[in-house]
């Protein structure tokens, strides 16, 4: 048996490629072992680390995980509580005892989320059902502001390497922006032309996500409109 | 097949556009020409061309369509009006019904389709200019905007048509070869692993002729392979000359 790698690290590879032939590479990510080789299931980015191959998507629609940290959208009010669009084929719910630490009173839970809210959540469980949770802290209401959509492939870049991107993002601009994993970013901040610039920036990251220095990028020019 | 031509399909070793036996028209990708769909591609292979566009996975409706442990691909192959050299009337029938029908089971063999359990994915193709091998044109344009749309595949499928004109082995028929030839072999393959997901045959054939046929298939699936893989990659790709650029 031979032992052959046939790409290169940060190549880009589509579906059904043959990345590497013998039983000493793991395949990782979008990667699958094939027999005796290694092939993509996407278009995606490869890379190789030791004996580790792996592929990232570069498109592609969210695929739920538990422990996510997701923005939804309350779409309708149901007897066991509120049901979310989280921008996948099916939608997330929301149950009543999850929603909240204090106790929900009949006929109260408008006071909570009523339908178009969007809210910050994390997700319990993924199965049959997608299950949703605001109990604990950084899960909230969103207020008014601003939600755009980008790729959920690209949430990584946004976010940045321990948080720098979007570390820098709130620090220049002043807004406060909130990114969940599903592709939906929430943006918010008492000046429109600050928000505005966030929105234009956070376009340009998923532009550009494969260049190198967008965080210097992004630094510039949202500090070039506070002019 | 609609009868013989007078004129011969072959001269001195040379089809009536100038190609040999064994190859295939000039083609072009370009990927992302749908900007609101997931996924999209415009595929063109001489004068017939193709826009392939894929929305999905999404949640299946009608609901007595879903399947609980997988994905359902629908495709929806039409011919607009102005495609032929004759208006035909839009809409779907019997023919392009067909070719969903047989599309869909061609790119259903490549899609891992239990990831992505009680969803659609939902292509519609739109032929906007038609000269023979269409349904061929159609698959490339379908399976390179899936691999855009980022879903999981085994395989990209390549088509291509062979048959018979004039008594001669032909590969990828153009419109009077296609008309007035005597067989139409379309194929589509994994060509990684070689399985076949779509063969039809118009007309008839002798073994030795579905030999040779497939023969020439197989031997120009590697340079549409090329020609997909290459187009995802940069966006656009052509074939010309014999290569792909």
């Amino acid at each position: 048996m031979t032992e052959k790698l046939q790409i290169k690290d940060k190549e880009l590879v589509v579906p059904g490629q043959i990345l590497a032939e013998g039983m000493s590479y793991i395949p990782s990510g979008k990667a699958i072992r094939n027999g005796e080789t290694i092939t993509s299931t996407v278009l995606g980015s490869a890379s190789v680390k030791g004996h580790v191959v792996k592929v990232q998507a570069l498109s592609g629609g969210y695929f739920p995980r538990k422990n996510d940290m997701i923005i939804g959208q309350v779409t309708e009010l149901a007897k066991f509580g509120w049901r979310v669009e989280i921008g996948q084929p099916n939608q997330a719910d929301l149950p009543l005892r999850d929603a909240s630490t204090s106790f929900i009173e009949q006929g109260s839970m408008r006071k909570y989320f009523s339908e178009g809210d969007y809210v910050f959540a994390g997700i319990t469980e993924v199965g049959k059902f997608i299950r949703l949770s605001t109990k604990t802290r950084p899960h909230r209401k969103l207020g008014t502001g601003n939600i755009i959509e980008v790729s959920p492939s690209n949430i990584p870049r946004i976010i940045g390497r321990q948080g720098s991107m979007i570390k820098t993002i709130k620090d220049t601009s002043g807004c406060n922006v909130v990114v969940g994993q599903n592709g939906y970013v929430w943006i918010q901040g008492e000046d429109l032309e600050k928000v505005l610039l966030v929105q234009k920036a956070i376009e340009m990251i998923e532009s550009d996500a494969q260049t190198s220095g967008l965080t210097e990028k992004v630094e510039k020019m949202l500090k070039g409109g506070k002019k | 097949m609609a009868g013989k031509s007078s004129e011969p399909m072959m001269v001195k070793g040379k089809r009536l556009d100038g190609r040999k036996t064994n190859e295939m028209r000039p083609m072009k990708i370009k990927m992302g020409v749908v900007p609101q769909a997931v996924g999209s591609a415009e595929f063109s292979m001489g004068k017939t061309t193709v826009v392939a566009a894929v929305y999905g996975p999404k949640e299946v409706h009608p609901r007595h369509m879903m399947i609980p442990d997988r994905a359902l691909i629908r495709v929806k192959y039409d011919m607009l009006p102005f495609s032929t050299t004759d208006r035909i009337r839009p809409g779907p029938n019997r023919r392009s019904k067909e070719i969903s029908k047989v599309m869909s089971s061609a790119l259903e063999a490549a899609v891992y389709t239990k990831k992505y359990p009680a969803t659609v994915i939902d292509i519609f193709v739109q032929i906007t200019n038609a000269n023979a091998g269409t349904r061929t044109a159609a698959i490339n344009a379908a399976s390179a905007a899936l691999a855009h749309a980022g879903i999981e595949m085994r395989d990209l499928v390549c088509s291509v048509a062979a048959g018979k004109a004039d008594g001669t082995v032909m590969l990828d028929l153009f419109q009077p070869e296609d008309n007035f030839g005597e067989a139409d072999l379309p194929v589509a393959m994994m060509p990684n692993s070689e399985g076949i997901t779509l063969i039809q045959m118009d007309g008839d054939l002798t073994k030795k002729e579905f030999d040779e046929s497939m023969k020439l298939v197989t031997e120009a699936m590697p340079i549409l392979y090329e020609l997909q893989k290459k187009a995802l990659i940069n966006g656009e790709a052509s074939f010309e000359g014999g290569k792909v650029k």
